[in-house]
């Protein structure tokens, strides 16, 4: 096993770099896409509840298999049959769709929970005031949403992290293709496999102590 | 408006609230001038939280007119935020931003409706801190104040921006009784000083002590008015009488 770190420290460390940078650009996406449905998803207005119903409904009822098959080969065929016949998508691109996608409807999930856990006087409160319904929600519901909500962010972000390896079938190449390659090289099946999950579980877990820290930080002076 | 006349300072008419398909207010009418002090009694369920939450509109108003200083309120196209600023509601339950301090729970309004430099706020936020007696609580946060001085810091941040009108919805019924008297003297306060006042509250007391009018709700009506001698001490309807029996 120390072969195998001795022989390719480097193309594991970069394929650690490519799963990091795909987990943290899909992570960006999905809070901003997360933001939007779940603001639509608490609003009273019924046209854009239905929007945000059909879109956390319809990605989380697809495999994100599928999601990274249908982004990777199947929209760029289809825009090649538009006339485009040179549309293309590289891997870590249609990657980075399929994953924000994904954890963009749980994170939408998230933030309608928050949203909804925050007590209604508090935007009744700030609507009395005259504060509109936007100012209320940046300033008055969602900082203390977001306090709720990091523990299950910090959850989604480990999630997305693991889903990354599903995204070594549109050949990405991150840790689990990086795993792949090596085993086809020196078959140690058992080796490879055992420090690629060794890597993970390392990653995970610091991530997950790191953001115990920020969440126990974020909560000082605010014990309720 | 030329019905109204200038210290017509409330004007409702012919106001009706559902929800679903229980009517809460049935055809409420009353006229509220500058200055006065109106108490709304009633049992639980007689709608008088309702009708003054439809006052700023938290509540949509489901037929009727309610005109604040000759804007109705109840009309599609009002710009309700700006109706809003000029009339500051304290909630049974503070409603306190805990994620702020208690300053920055004053200055929020002001600073970001822009009314004031953030200067300006602090220096007013100050002042109503000083008012409420609460000064040395500026920075600390909501959770660590008690239920009183919560609801004075309330009182504080609905008076920032300078309203013309107070709506109180039970004031003091979420308060430990021996915190009950510091708000009440807040309230009474501002009565002083000729704030138009509309209150919901259980507090006989204080509206036989500072109410220039009481109003009587029973089932969605109004059902007596008068001063709170009249309606208090010589109430003519057998509503008033029986929940007056009960309460006093």
């Amino acid at each position: 096993m120390l072969g195998i770190i001795q022989n390719y420290w480097g193309m594991l460390l970069l394929s650690l770099g490519q799963t990091l940078l795909l987990t943290l650009l899909s992570l960006i996406f999905a809070f901003v896409i997360g933001l939007v449905f779940g603001i639509m998803n608490v609003t009273k207005v019924r046209v854009l509840n239905l929007i945000a119903t059909v879109y956390v409904d319809g990605i989380r009822g697809v495999p994100l298999i599928v999601l990274a098959y249908f982004t990777y080969f199947g929209v760029p065929m289809f825009i090649r049959s538009l006339g485009f016949a040179n549309f293309r998508l590289t891997a870590l691109t249609a990657g980075t769709i399929a994953l924000s996608m994904n954890a963009g409807a749980y994170m939408a999930e998230i933030f309608r929970a928050g949203i909804q856990s925050v007590d209604k006087g508090q935007m009744e409160a700030a609507r009395s005031l005259g504060l509109g319904y936007g100012k209320s929600m940046q300033k008055v519901v969602l900082p203390q949403a977001i306090r709720t909500m990091i523990p299950s962010i910090i959850n989604q972000f480990i999630i997305s992290l693991k889903d990354t390896s599903i995204l070594s079938v549109i050949g990405f190449p991150e840790l689990t293709k990086a795993g792949n390659i090596i085993v086809a090289v020196n078959f140690d099946v058992f080796g490879v496999w055992a420090i690629v999950a060794l890597i993970y579980m390392v990653v995970i877990v610091t991530l997950s102590r790191i953001a115990k820290v920020i969440e126990r930080k974020v909560n000082v002076g605010n014990e309720r | 408006m030329s019905e109204m006349k200038d210290d017509t300072k409330i004007l409702v008419k012919n106001l009706k609230k559902s929800f679903g398909k229980l009517e809460v207010l049935k055809d409420i009418n009353t006229e509220i001038k500058t200055g006065e002090v109106v108490v709304l009694l009633g049992p639980s369920g007689s709608g008088k939280s309702t009708f003054l939450r439809c006052l700023n509109r938290l509540e949509d108003i489901t037929s009727g007119d309610v005109y604040i200083n000759g804007v109705n309120v109840a009309a599609k196209k009002v710009n309700l935020n700006a109706v809003r600023q000029n009339i500051g509601m304290v909630f049974q339950h503070f409603n306190l931003f805990p994620h702020m301090t208690v300053l920055d729970n004053i200055t929020l309004a002001p600073v970001e409706l822009k009314k004031m430099t953030k200067e300006e706020a602090k220096n007013k936020g100050m002042e109503l801190l000083k008012r409420v007696g609460l000064e040395e609580k500026a920075e600390a946060y909501p959770p660590q104040l008690s239920g009183g001085q919560k609801q004075r810091v309330a009182i504080a941040r609905a008076l920032a921006m300078n309203p013309d009108i107070m709506l109180f919805d039970e004031p003091t019924s979420a308060l430990d009784p021996e915190m009950v008297g510091e708000v009440l003297s807040v309230m009474k306060e501002l009565a002083q000083d000729g704030m138009t006042m509309v209150c919901v509250t259980h507090e006989i007391g204080f509206a036989r002590e500072v109410a220039t009018r009481v109003i009587f709700m029973d089932g969605g009506y109004i059902v007596e008015e008068g001063t709170p001698d009249e309606v208090i001490l010589h109430p003519k309807e057998p509503r008033t009488i029986d929940f007056l029996n009960k309460v006093l």
